[in-house]
């Protein structure tokens, strides 16, 4: 079995992100900025209503507007529409300004519907619109899954507490919004595309037009952002495509802002309504659940969602004897769900901590405590203790409300992990060694921003004894060998056992062509430079052993919350960490913070606001969809337990699981009373308080 | 301000228009109501410019960019689209996340909410006019120093607001930072390292609070 090395020189180091020049200088061209020659400007134009039949589109005004190339309809026929924002139809011109006078004059017949649903719980009632003809919004049955005896439990607890714990859709909101540029020949089909998975728009593309998957290629050298929503080719791809075959010329189509909130993904709601109960001695013996949320039209019917529906883990991370859980996805008219940074983990510790904390509460037992008699897990029991004290827990922990003053202080804590992860064992790659001594690797990935080009830098120098800017590195081009998706934390766990691999058979053959024993450090020129005239060239693949999954993560939160407004102020927030090996910490850190603060977003600000009787989504800008900003962010401490011997593993999904549910801890600390749904807005703690009505929605 | 006979036709033609309005139109509410139909045949005579496209130039990083564009083309569409510098991102076109700040002088600008022609005849810096003789401004060593970047889209847009702030601060607080980046959205999360970069940059060590424990 292949082992890392036991002393590193860049491994577990921090190495500067090797394309932060690129970033930082503007040279960096990202899929929004290409201009590929003669390329036109595309735009969609979209349903504004929630639920309608269009029976034709008429683009022959917006053909005539000057500067407009192409035209195209989404789909030949009539066609129905489920949701505001879905795709009816999109322009090709030489501007943005020809495109928007373009959409403006399409015409469109429709048969508005007036029978739509947007709202969760309207949308379980039996006499609720259908959002899928054929079925119903939401099971009739859920299924049920029970282990043990559930009700004899509760009998036996000495304590219980219930609560209906909710979260609300989050959208993914990347800075580049999605979109491509494609360019679509006789030759095949080129696309530039902002995705954080270029073998599967490869194959999204091939699949929707029929094209061998030897015609297409995608190319992704920078793109901005993803979180879980930037997987396939989608319609604004296919679109772009199609615009680009009637053009004969080169489209780049990006999402508007506007378009990003209403149709390319988002995190499903979650209703969860929990019972818990444990034992004097504080062991969990029940735990029964009934959650639903949305999936928008991804869930029920035949919609697809694409990963990501609305189930969720539960009970989540601890120890129950006695588990009964429910669970249905709602379909409503609105976007479907996509994969959300941590599918499923953000809603379920949020659900499941907080239950905890009010037991604890009930129960007069300290939250830490209780964690640690029910997590089964070492390495977070290892972190609880660990966080706790570094965090100061005992002197922090105060009974609920108890803090004087208007301006309450509060602490909490959760836990989170990332149970996929893993590595994606089909991984490829290749280098090429030149006589002069330059090398330069090439893999199939992209990098989404978690620096993936500096993590294979970092491995390469570490084995091959060079340094990291000797490492020429290439990555974003299905011309490539494959590699994975950067999704489920599983891009560093593929490619550094890749990389590793590559350059052990490197150093075999560079040995057997040189006849140096050792090629690596200072020998390597020497050794280079034996290769002649003809570049070595050298194909590896992931290896076992090198890499694990299973990342853990526990936080903690200090929050002041203004009882008079409604204020929460996160002071401080200490993330105690694991990912096996840590390859590079400084973008480490960087992900972590990432994390975290997504995770406060998804506590405090982030809500996509429906209208009930127009079924619009309210806030698809960032006036009114509140993302974090630097003034919001809190004093962030992270503790990395290193356990190399466990090999590498992803860290992006786990940072950001527990963050929002030691927020809502550290909230309900404060306050004494708990806020029992996300985002926690002053609103809501106002009437928690019982200083304002709640809200009615 | 003197209602002249407006000098440039162009840009400011329509700003002149309005602004002479206001002037005139106070001055009628208490006398001749004439002047006011004066005033806007003299006005509706003035060359219209648009809809199509008509001349700019913009002086961008010192060099002169000449460009035929519509007049309603905003400066980061006259930047990404109809010149090679992207450097500048658009990340909502509305004024909300900063992802397109340029310098207009020393003015950082949301530059989705300027018409090109509005900008002409100002000093134009865009990110990629930062690095002098390809050396690296502080502020750009910083951010890749203190990794205060991770996808970077948004990281152009924070640049030259750190830019703008160190021109007229050259000691500033943390809060003086998170001031002058408020209008900066980063969905990647750095804004924990941007702040140490921006603190760097201007001379200030700021650790980041991360402690690694290796179990054996
Ligand atoms: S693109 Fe100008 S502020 Fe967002
Ligand atoms: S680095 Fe990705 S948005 Fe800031």
């Amino acid at each position: 079995m292949p082992s890392w090395p036991a002393e590193t020189k860049y491994i577990s180091q921090s190495t500067p992100r090797v394309d932060g020049e690129a970033k930082v200088t503007g040279r960096a061209r990202y899929s929004s900025d290409i201009q590929a020659e003669g390329w036109l400007y595309g735009m969609i134009l979209r349903a504004k209503w929630p639920s309608a039949k269009i029976s034709s589109v008429n683009l022959d005004k917006a053909l005539a507007v000057p500067g407009i190339k192409a035209a195209v309809v989404v789909r030949d026929g009539a066609f129905t529409i489920r949701y505001y924002g879905e795709e009816i139809a999109a322009v090709a011109g030489t501007s943005k300004q020809a495109c928007l006078d373009a959409l403006r004059v399409i015409e469109v017949t429709a048969d508005v519907h007036h029978e739509f649903v947007v709202n969760e719980s309207e949308a379980r009632k039996e006499n609720s619109p259908r959002v899928w003809e054929n079925s119903p919004n939401a099971p009739t049955n859920p299924h049920v899954r029970e282990n043990g005896k559930v009700d004899d439990a509760f009998a036996e607890c000495a304590a219980v507490i219930e609560g209906f714990y909710s979260t609300a859709v989050q959208i993914h909101h990347p800075m580049e919004t999605m979109g491509n540029t494609v360019s679509w020949t006789d030759d095949g089909l080129k696309a530039w595309s902002s995705t954080q998975g270029i073998s599967s728009v490869r194959d999204g593309f091939a699949g929707a037009l029929k094209l061998d998957h030897s015609k297409v290629r995608v190319i992704t050298d920078y793109m901005g952002g993803g979180f879980g929503a930037k997987f396939g080719a989608g319609a604004e791809g296919v679109l772009a495509a199609k615009l680009s075959q009637a053009a004969k010329a080169p489209v780049r189509l990006m999402l508007t802002r506007f378009d990003q909130a209403l149709a390319v993904g988002n995190r499903p709601s979650s209703f969860q309504k929990i019972k818990l109960g444990a034992k004097a001695d504080g062991t969990l013996l029940a735990f029964d659940a009934e959650n639903y949320g949305t999936a928008g039209i991804g869930a029920g019917g035949d919609g697809g969602g694409g990963g990501g529906g609305a189930d969720i883990p539960m009970p989540y991370l601890y120890k129950v004897a006695n588990t009964r859980v429910k669970q249905s996805a709602v379909a409503v008219n609105a976007g479907a769900s996509r994969a959300f940074r941590a599918p499923g983990n953000p809603p379920a510790s949020y659900g499941m901590e907080s239950a905890l904390d009010d037991l604890a509460v009930k129960m007069g037992m300290d939250p830490v405590e209780l964690r640690l008699k029910n997590d089964p897990n070492p390495i977070r029991q290892r972190e609880y203790k660990l966080g706790a004290e570094k965090f100061g827990w005992q002197a922090k922990y105060k009974k609920p409300g108890s803090s004087a003053g208007v301006v309450k202080t509060g602490v909490g804590c959760a836990a989170g992990a990332w149970p996929a992860g893993g590595a994606s064992r089909n991984t490829q790659g290749e280098a090429q060694i030149n006589p002069d001594g330059s090398i330069e690797f090439r893999l199939g990935v992209q990098d989404i921003g978690t620096g993936t080009r500096t993590v294979i830098a970092v491995v390469a120098a570490e084995i091959l004894q060079l340094k990291p800017a000797q490492i020429t590195v290439r990555v974003g081009d299905t011309n490539f060998p494959p590699g994975p998706g950067s999704g489920g934390s599983t891009t560093c766990p593929s490619i550094s056992p890749t990389v590793f691999d590559i350059c052990n058979k490197a150093l075999e053959q560079l040995q057997t062509q040189s006849g140096i024993a050792d090629a690596r450090g200072e020998n390597w020129f020497t050794a280079c430079k034996k290769l002649g005239v003809n570049p070595l060239v050298v194909h590896g693949q992931w290896q076992q052993g090198l890499s694990a999954d299973h990342a853990c993560g526990v936080q903690f939160a200090e929050v002041e919350v203004d009882t008079e407004t409604g204020f929460v102020s996160v002071k401080k927030i200490m993330g105690v960490h694991d990912c096996g090996l840590i390859v590079n910490q400084l973008t480490l850190e960087s992900q972590i913070n990432g994390g975290i603060i997504m995770g406060m977003g998804y506590a405090l600000y982030e809500e996509r606001v429906m209208d009930d009787l127009s079924g619009v989504v309210l806030n698809p800008n960032f006036e009114t969809y509140k993302l974090p900003g630097i003034g919001d962010v809190p004093e962030i401490e992270i503790v990395l337990i290193n356990m190399p011997e466990r090999g590498v593993i992803g860290i992006g999904e786990p940072a950001t699981v527990p963050t929002a549910a030691a927020i809502a801890n550290a909230v309900a600390n404060a306050i004494g009373v708990r806020v029992f749904s996300l985002p926690i807005t002053p609103a809501k703690v106002l009437a928690a308080l019982g200083k304002a009505p709640p809200a009615t929605a | 301000m003197k209602n002249s006979e407006p000098e440039n036709i162009g840009a400011h033609s329509r700003r002149t228009f309005f602004k002479s309005l206001g002037t005139v139109a106070a001055t009628a509410a208490t006398s001749q109501v004439r002047t006011i139909g004066a005033e806007l045949e003299k006005i509706n005579s003035e060359k219209i410019i648009g809809p199509g496209p008509v001349p700019v130039t913009l002086t961008v990083n010192g060099e002169k960019l000449k460009l035929m564009i519509e007049p309603r083309v905003t400066l980061l569409d006259a930047l990404r689209n109809y010149s090679s510098l992207t450097g500048a991102k658009e990340g909502c076109d509305r004024a909300t996340c900063g992802a397109c700040t340029v310098l207009l002088g020393d003015t950082p600008i949301y530059s989705c909410q300027k018409l090109a022609i509005e900008a002409q005849g100002i000093e134009i810096t865009t990110v990629e006019g930062l690095a002098k003789d390809k050396r690296l401004s502080k502020v750009q060593l910083a951010f890749i120093e203190k990794d205060a970047l991770q996808c970077g889209y948004c990281t152009p847009g924070f640049v030259m607001s750190v830019t703008a702030l160190l021109k007229k601060n050259f000691h500033p607080t943390a809060d003086d930072v998170k001031h002058a980046c408020a209008g900066n959205l980063c969905r990647c999360g750095c804004h924990p390292h941007i702040l140490q970069a921006a603190l760097k940059a201007a001379g200030v060590e700021h650790a980041a609070k991360t402690e690694v424990i290796t179990y054996a």
